[in-house]
């Protein structure tokens, strides 16, 4: 199977993929969540109250301005609004009480803002040293600079796109950007290191076997034996995470989106970003 | 099966009896079963063993039932920050065992089981957190936990006749008393034996009783209004000067009323005020509904991989889906053995563990594929594949651990993350994978040779 003959397609979907990333990075940014920026998050049920001005009234006339409100089946609700005192939420419950009855409180978040700068320096923190330690590990088990190199570049590629489409996503859809996103993100590199590992080892493989041989046909010849295996490795991982994000409830939807993605993304950057730099490296040597 | 050899035999025992120690772990805490056949009446409930072992000062005694964070079982949890400005750095350690015992005190008074209020400090920043199982309506507990406990008496002074209609509460209790809040040792709450009536008890300390007898003088036949945080709580009559710090307040209590008044006073017998920084309640509902919806994910997950890896794979697949079996029950036992507080980004890990555990067959599967279609026979292509696979198994595993291990921040480093989500998710993801590697290469590898014919 000639699979380097697609370099140019590859390299292609990666540039879009990038300036996608890159465009909606720029223009939208990140919606952050209150984990970053501090806030609350309330869901209620309000199942006698059908209309949003209503319960927006209400928290206004309680002094909260209403970020955002999502109105969802049987009376639900999520709101978002700025940090509330405890005094300040004991009053809206007993306005909400009264207001309807059969008010039910099914989840309360509040924040201050300086738990969220304090969150944001410990998750750079974990993501400088993850990326230290896989560089590390890439660099002990790859003591040759162009394997080394490509895996890292993979691994960047990934978070990038990742980080990339969850901004795309926060503008279309809302996501956001919380403390299990930066874990999905961990996870995700990580899980891309993994899959690029397993086709340069069967890389360097053959390379011991037929020293003869030029690098592209060695590269088909491993990404062929590979190729099956990685897929299948993914499609497993990719039936858990697609009934978690179809029927696991909304409280962890984009987390498992999020791991979703990473592993497609992983997956398809070991065969299409991390061989076709380590050809493009040998060759450039060569010259 | 008469040529295997006593390994494979002793290896293959292992894991039917680990499979079936595991099955009794997961069975119902009792089944009672009842048989009436012919003259046979045979009833007997089963129970599900439980550990009663102790060892110097470890408690081994476990009941093996599965702990749920509060994300899943309900509850409230709170992050208070304790200011310390306005303590001695030599009283400072007394002063914060003080606040953690009194909040420890006053949350039991809201009679919470299992409450758990721990204190965090880095260097000198300290928190209080706290967390509340089973707590949903908790802004009462909340708002009475997080005030700003600073507790002033105060006696009442003479207002000019003219001035009373204008006098504010400020204005009639002017004068201090020199009493606060550490003078205060404890407040509770007692039934009067003579009327049966809730009254409030105060005991203050030497420095406190000294004073109190001053006050108690002063003050005779008059008001001495208790504020905390400027709030008046209670103005009781001073019916005799008080000599020993041990003063009763009585009125007319409910249990209720006079439980909140105690509580209140105990708030106050602390100096270091406190502020929420971030409250979490998730209501029961919410809670249960997270565990169906996961529980229903990750077995139509399952269903997915099994039927996939039966559809690939044939026989291989379904041995594989055995191994699959066996790695689901050992993790879960383990969870209830070590035990591991469940929380849903803990189930999600658990999913894409699974997901993970099939990885470790397929590169052996498609190794030993290699090697049958290089012509080597069945028993050795598996044994090669095994041979070959496993570096491959090792390198692939090791960087999810150490991501896994940086998540999970295992000495408690405040540099790193220490959010119970975070973590719940990175335990399950690295618990996983050990047992996945177990499982691949233990489990999968011995019941191929055991069940696959000879040919």
């Amino acid at each position: 199977m000639n699979i380097m003959k697609f370099r140019p397609l590859f390299f292609s979907l990666s540039l879009f993929l990038f300036l996608a990333s890159f465009y909606s990075l720029i223009r939208w940014q990140f919606q952050p969540s209150i984990d970053f920026a501090g806030g609350s998050e309330y869901q209620i049920s309000l199942p006698q109250i059908s209309d949003q001005v209503t319960v927006e009234k209400l928290f206004k006339d309680n002094n909260i301005e209403l970020a955002s409100i999502t109105h969802s089946e049987n009376g639900r609700y999520l709101l978002r609004f700025r940090n509330i005192s405890p005094e300040e939420k004991l009053n809206l419950t007993d306005a909400l009480k009264t207001a309807d009855k059969d008010f039910q409180e099914l989840r309360f978040i509040t924040l201050g803002p300086s738990l969220g700068k304090e969150l944001l320096r410990k998750t750079v923190f974990a993501i400088i040293l993850s990326s230290l330690s896989l560089l590390i590990f890439i660099g002990t088990r790859f003591n040759d600079f162009s394997f080394g190199l490509s895996a890292v570049l993979a691994m960047f590629h990934d978070a990038f796109i990742l980080i990339g489409s969850f901004s795309i996503l926060g503008h279309f859809f809302g996501a956001q950007i919380d403390s299990l996103f930066v874990t999905a993100l961990l996870t995700t590199l990580s899980a891309s290191v993994h899959d690029t590992i397993v086709t340069f080892n069967r890389i360097r493989e053959l390379k011991r076997q037929n020293i003869r041989l030029d690098w592209v046909s060695l590269a088909n010849q491993a990404v062929t034996e590979t190729l099956v295996r990685s897929i299948n490795n993914s499609m497993t991982i990719v039936f858990m995470l697609f009934s978690l994000v179809i029927l696991g409830g909304d409280t962890t939807r984009w987390f498992a989106l999020t791991l979703l993605i990473g592993v497609v993304c992983g997956t398809y950057s070991s065969t299409g970003v991390a061989i076709p730099l380590v050809l493009f490296l040998k060759n450039r040597r060569r010259k | 099966m008469n040529s295997l050899t006593p390994a494979v035999k002793r290896n293959f025992s292992i894991i039917l009896g680990l499979a079936f120690i595991c099955l009794i772990f997961n069975i119902p805490q009792s089944i009672p079963v009842k048989i009436h056949w012919g003259k046979i009446n045979w009833e007997h409930t089963f129970y599900r063993p439980e550990l009663n072992f102790r060892l110097g000062n470890f408690d081994f005694s476990r009941k093996f039932d599965f702990k749920f964070g509060l994300d899943l079982a309900g509850g409230t949890s709170l992050l208070f920050s304790i200011d310390t400005t306005d303590v001695a750095a030599d009283k400072l350690d007394q002063a914060l065992e003080s606040i953690k015992g009194n909040i420890e005190r006053r949350v039991n008074l809201f009679g919470i089981s299992e409450a758990n209020v721990q204190l965090l400090s880095d260097r000198d920043q300290h928190r209080l957190r706290v967390e509340l199982p089973g707590v949903q309506d908790a802004d009462q507990a909340v708002s009475l936990i997080g005030q700003t406990a600073k507790l002033k008496f105060k006696g009442e002074v003479d207002i000019p006749p003219e001035a009373t209609e204008s006098a504010t509460i400020y204005d009639v209790f002017a004068k201090d008393t020199g009493i606060d809040g550490s003078h205060l040792l404890s407040a509770k709450v007692e039934l009067n034996p003579n009327t049966s009536q809730a009254e409030v008890a105060l005991e203050f300390n030497q420095e406190g009783a000294k004073l109190f007898k001053e006050a108690t003088t002063q003050f005779l036949n008059k008001r001495i209004a208790i504020f905390l945080d400027d709030f008046p709580i209670t103005f009781p009559v001073v019916q005799s000067v008080i000599p020993d710090g041990r003063a009763v307040i009585n009125g007319n209590f409910t249990n209720q009323t006079a439980k909140t008044l105690s509580a209140q006073l105990n708030a106050g017998a602390l100096p270091l005020s406190i502020e929420v920084i971030e409250q979490n309640t998730i209501g029961a509902t919410l809670g249960r509904d997270s565990i169906e919806k996961g529980i229903r994910a990750g077995l139509i997950g399952l269903l997915l991989v099994c039927f996939f890896m039966v559809g690939n794979y044939g026989y291989f697949g379904f041995i594989a889906t055995l191994g699959l079996i066996v790695y689901g029950l050992i993790t879960i036992t383990l969870y209830r053995l070590i035990p591991i507080t469940l929380t849903f980004p803990g189930i999600v890990g658990f999913i894409l563990s699974v997901g993970m555990a099939v990885d470790s067959n397929i590169l052996i599967f498609e190794r030993m594929k290699d090697e049958l279609r290089a012509g080597k026979p069945q028993n050795i292509a598996m044994e090669l594949g095994f041979g070959r696979a496993w570096d491959s198994i090792k390198d692939a595993n090791t960087c999810t651990i150490i991501t896994g291990l940086i998540l999970f921040n295992p000495f408690g480093w405040n540099f790193l993350n220490t959010s119970g989500m975070v973590r719940g998710f990175a335990i399950t993801l690295i618990l996983g994978i050990f047992i996945s590697i177990f499982t691949g290469v233990f489990v999968t590898r011995n019941l191929l040779r055991v069940l696959v014919p000879k040919k």
